[in-house]
C-alpha cells in the first residue's frame, strides 16, 4: 500500500519533470509569467486605463464622467490657460536640464578622470548625501535662504548688492514680487534638487573612456578643444542623455515645489493633480499625463536618433 | 499525464486571469465613484431607535487634531474618559482633503462608521447615499446645540419627500476665514474691508501693498471675490456666493485677475503661509484662525479681523454610515460629542467654535474669551463653504449656477495669469 502511494508520487513529479523537459518554453514561461503579468496587468494596463480616460469627458453639470468617446478632452489642451501650463513646464524643465548638464559635466570629468580613490569616494558621498534626507525638508530649507528675511538677502544687503538682486527677481517673465515669488526661486531649487541625478550618469560614462584615447587624440595633433568635442563628448553622450531623461522627467511630473516657490502658477503635475483630487475630472488628468509622455516619446526618440542607446 | 498536466496548466492560467480581470473590474467600479453601489435603504429602515451596548469598537475618519487621545498633549484628551465609560474603543483614520473623506467613505462600507465631513463634502455624501440620517431621539443633548446650526442645510436634507427634513448628522465644531494682517504694516490699526486684498492701495506704512499681499489658492477662494463683490456692486445681486449666475461669476474672475496683480504667491499650505507672513513675504491675505492663533502664539505682531463685508467659513458635521458597523458606540460617540466640555476643549485646540454655546463658559483650556476669539460673534456674516452646483441648491428653481468643475478650472486660469 505505502509503496503503491510513493510509486505513484514519483510517477506524478517525474511526469511534472518530465513535461518540463519535453515543453522548455513552459518552464520560462511559469518563471516569467509572475513579472509579466505583473508589468502588463499593473503597468501598462493602468497606462491603457489611463488612455481610455483621457478620451471621456466631464459632464460639465453634473460632474459625472461621461463614458463616450471623445475628443473634446483634447482640445480642452489647447485653452490658452492649459497650453501655457504645458509651455510652462515643457521650459522650465529644459532649462533645468541644461543648466544641470553644465553644471554637472566638469564635476563629473573631475571625478571621472582627476579624483584619487579616496577623492572620489568624498565626492561620491557628498553628491548622494542629500537623497538621503527627505526632498520636502531640502526644498524648505531653501525658503529660509531665499526669505525675504532670510540668509541671501541678509548677506547681500551686507555686501551692498541688495539692489542687485531686486532688479534680478524684477527681469520680465522669470521674475515675481520677490525672490521666492519668482520662477528664477524655482529653477534653482530644482536644479539643486535634480543635480545628482544627472552627475552619477555622466561620471560612469566618463569613466568608461579610456585615457589612452585622449592621449592619441592628442597625439595627433588636436587641441584639447577639439579633443573634448569629438572624442569625450560623443563617448559622454549616453551618461548625458540618460541624466537629462531623469532631471527632464522629475520636473515635468513634480507637482510640490511650485506650491512653495515661484509665483503660483500652475505646473503640469500640479495641474493633473488638482483635475484629480479635487475636482474628479480624470479625463483632463489623463490627457495632461498624455501629454507629459508624449513629450517624453519624442524626447527619447530623438535621443535614439542620436545614437544615444547604441552603447548601452 | 501530459494531458491531465496541460489541463492543470490551463487551469491554473486561467483562474490567473480571471483573478486580473476580477481586480480589474473592482478598480473601475471604485474609480467610477458613483455612489450607487452602496446600497441604499429606505431612510427609515436604517435608523435605529435604540442605543444598545457598545460594540467595542468605532472607526472614525477625522480632520488632523479633531479627536486627541491625550498622546499629542496630555491636557487635550476627550477619548480616555468616553473608552472608558462605554468600552467603545476608538479607532482614528485623518484625511487631508474633503475629497479624500469622501473617496474614504464611498469606498469603506462597512469599514467606517462616522466622518466629520465639512460643508464641501457633507450633501456630496448625502447624495450617494454613503451617510443615514440621525435619529435625533437617540442623542439627547441635541437640544443644546446652538439654535442656528439645528436645522443647517449643508446637513439636514428632505431626502424621502415628506415635508420634513432628515438630520444626516450631528455639528461637531464651525469656524470662519478671516483677514490676517501684520500689525508693523497697519500700523496696529485693523484693515476694515477686504478690498485691502483686492484694491491696489497703499497702506498705513507707506508702502502700497502690490506684491504684499496673499490668497488662497483653492478654487472655493472665488466665493470670497464674489462675498467682496455682494457688498460692493450691489447691481450684480449676488445673494449667495455659492450660488452665481454666469455674469456673477464673470465679474468675481475680474476681481480676482485685477488681485492677481497684487499677489506674490497664493498661499497653499497652511504652514507655509506662517513661514511667509512671519518672514515678511506677505503682510495681509486671507486666513484661517489656526495660523492666526500659531503666529501670534510664537509672540509675532499679527493679529486678525472678520472685515465688514463678512467672510466665508466653513462648519463640520459628524455624519453616520449607510453600512456603519458600530451603530450603538456611534451614537454614543454622537452624544459624547456634544458634551459641553469636549467642545471647549476641541476648539481651544483647533482655534474653532464650539457647536454647543454652553462650552463657551468656565472652560479651562479655552478661557474666557476662547469662543469670541476664535469667533462665535460672526456667525451671522459667515457664508459656509458649500460646493457650487449647476441647480443653485435649488432644484426647482429653473436657475442655472456655475458648478464648482468650472469654478476650478477658472481659478487655475486667473493664477496663470489669464
Amino acid at each position: 500500500m505505502a509503496l503503491s502511494q510513493r510509486d505513484r508520487r514519483n510517477g506524478f513529479m517525474a511526469g511534472v519533470s518530465g513535461f518540463f523537459y519535453r515543453h522548455p518554453w513552459s518552464k520560462l514561461l511559469l518563471l516569467l509569467l509572475p513579472a509579466v503579468l505583473w508589468l502588463m496587468g499593473l503597468y501598462l494596463g493602468s497606462i491603457a486605463g489611463l488612455l481610455v480616460n483621457s478620451f471621456w469627458s466631464i459632464e460639465e453639470f453634473t460632474g459625472l464622467i461621461d463614458r463616450t468617446f471623445t475628443l473634446s478632452t483634447y482640445r480642452d489642451l489647447f485653452e490658452p490657460y492649459n497650453r501655457d501650463i504645458v509651455l510652462r513646464t515643457f521650459f522650465m524643465a529644459a532649462a533645468v536640464t541644461v543648466a544641470c548638464a553644465f553644471l554637472a559635466f566638469p564635476l563629473a570629468y573631475y571625478m571621472a578622470r582627476y579624483a584619487t580613490r579616496r577623492g572620489r569616494f568624498v565626492l561620491y558621498l557628498a553628491v548622494l548625501m542629500p537623497l538621503w534626507s527627505s526632498y520636502l525638508v531640502r526644498a524648505l530649507a531653501w525658503r529660509q535662504i531665499f526669505a525675504r528675511g532670510g540668509v541671501l538677502y541678509w548677506a547681500l544687503g551686507k555686501l551692498g548688492l541688495d539692489g542687485v538682486l531686486d532688479t534680478l527677481v524684477q527681469a520680465p517673465v522669470v521674475g515675481g514680487s520677490s525672490l521666492i515669488a519668482s520662477k528664477i526661486s524655482l529653477f534653482i531649487v530644482y536644479m539643486y534638487l535634480w543635480l545628482p541625478f544627472m552627475i552619477l550618469p555622466i561620471e560612469a560614462a566618463l569613466e568608461r573612456v579610456p585615457g589612452s584615447f585622449l592621449e592619441a587624440s592628442s597625439d595627433l595633433g588636436a587641441r584639447p578643444g577639439l579633443t573634448f568635442r569629438r572624442i569625450v563628448l560623443p563617448l559622454a553622450k549616453p551618461g548625458l542623455i540618460a541624466g537629462s531623461i531623469f532631471t527632464f522627467s522629475l520636473t515635468l511630473g513634480d507637482f510640490i515645489l511650485p506650491t512653495m516657490f515661484g509665483s503660483s502658477e500652475f505646473y503640469l503635475g500640479q495641474q493633473v493633480f488638482t483635475q484629480i483630487g479635487v475636482v474628479g475630472n480624470t479625463p483632463l488628468a489623463a490627457a495632461f499625463t498624455f501629454v507629459a509622455m508624449a513629450i517624453m516619446i519624442v524626447y527619447l526618440t530623438i535621443a535614439k536618433r542620436a545614437g544615444a542607446f547604441e552603447s548601452l | 499525464m501530459t494531458k491531465w498536466m496541460r489541463l492543470l496548466a490551463l487551469v491554473a492560467v486561467l483562474s490567473l486571469v480571471a483573478a486580473a480581470c476580477g481586480d480589474d473590474g473592482g478598480g473601475s467600479g471604485g474609480g467610477s465613484g458613483d455612489g450607487g453601489s452602496v446600497t441604499s435603504d429606505d431612510p427609515d429602515d436604517a435608523t435605529i431607535t435604540t442605543v444598545g451596548e457598545g460594540e467595542g469598537e468605532v472607526n472614525i475618519i477625522a480632520w488632523a487634531g479633531y479627536i486627541e487621545d491625550g498622546t499629542t498633549d496630555e491636557n487635550y484628551d476627550w477619548v480616555t474618559s468616553f473608552e472608558e465609560e462605554t468600552s467603545c474603543e476608538v479607532n482614528v483614520t485623518t484625511a487631508g482633503t474633503s475629497d479624500e473623506m469622501v473617496a474614504l467613505m464611498q469606498e469603506g462600507g462597512g469599514q467606517y462608521d462616522l466622518v466629520t465631513a465639512s460643508g464641501d463634502a457633507s450633501l456630496r455624501l448625502v447624495a450617494g447615499g454613503t451617510v443615514q440620517p440621525v435619529n435625533l431621539d437617540l442623542v439627547g443633548s441635541y437640544s443644546t446645540v446652538d439654535e442656528r446650526l439645528q436645522d443647517a442645510t449643508w446637513f439636514t436634507v428632505d431626502t424621502d419627500g415628506d415635508g420634513t427634513t432628515e438630520h444626516y448628522g450631528v455639528p461637531y465644531q464651525w469656524g470662519s476665514n478671516v483677514l490676517l494682517y501684520s500689525t508693523d504694516a497697519f500700523k496696529g490699526k485693523a484693515p476694515d474691508s477686504w478690498s485691502v486684498v483686492f484694491e491696489e492701495q497703499t497702506l498705513p506704512d507707506g508702502e502700497s501693498n502690490k506684491g504684499r499681499v496673499q490668497a488662497y489658492d483653492g478654487a472655493i477662494y472665488i466665493a470670497d471675490a464674489a462675498l467682496y463683490l455682494k457688498a460692493t456692486q450691489p447691481n450684480l445681486g449676488i445673494e449667495d456666493p455659492y450660488a452665481l449666475s454666469q455674469e456673477q461669476f464673470d465679474a468675481s474672475l475680474d476681481l480676482l485677475r485685477q488681485q492677481r496683480e497684487l499677489i506674490g504667491r497664493y498661499w497653499h499650505d497652511a504652514f507655509v503661509q506662517m513661514d511667509d507672513f512671519v518672514n515678511g513675504e506677505a503682510v495681509v491675505s486671507s486666513s484661517w484662525p489656526f495660523q492666526v492663533n500659531f503666529i501670534e502664539g510664537a509672540g509675532k505682531d499679527f493679529s486678525s479681523v472678520v472685515p465688514k463685508e463678512g467672510a466665508t467659513g466653513w462648519a463640520d458635521t459628524t455624519m453616520m454610515h449607510t453600512e456603519a458597523p458600530h451603530p450603538n458606540c456611534a451614537y454614543l460617540w454622537m452624544e459624547h460629542s456634544l458634551d459641553a466640555k469636549v467642545q471647549g476643549d476641541l476648539a481651544s485646540w483647533f482655534g474653532s467654535v464650539p457647536s454647543v454655546p454652553a462650552a463657551c463658559d468656565g472652560n479651562d483650556l479655552l478661557g474666557a474669551e476662547g469662543c469670541a476669539t476664535n469667533g462665535i460673534e460672526n456667525f451671522d456674516q459667515i457664508e459656509f463653504w458649500r460646493t457650487p452646483q449647476s441647480d443653485c441648491f435649488a432644484p426647482d428653481s429653473g436657475e442655472v449656477c456655475v458648478p464648482y468643475l468650472q469654478w476650478v478650472t477658472n481659478y487655475v486660469a486667473v493664477i496663470g495669469g489669464r
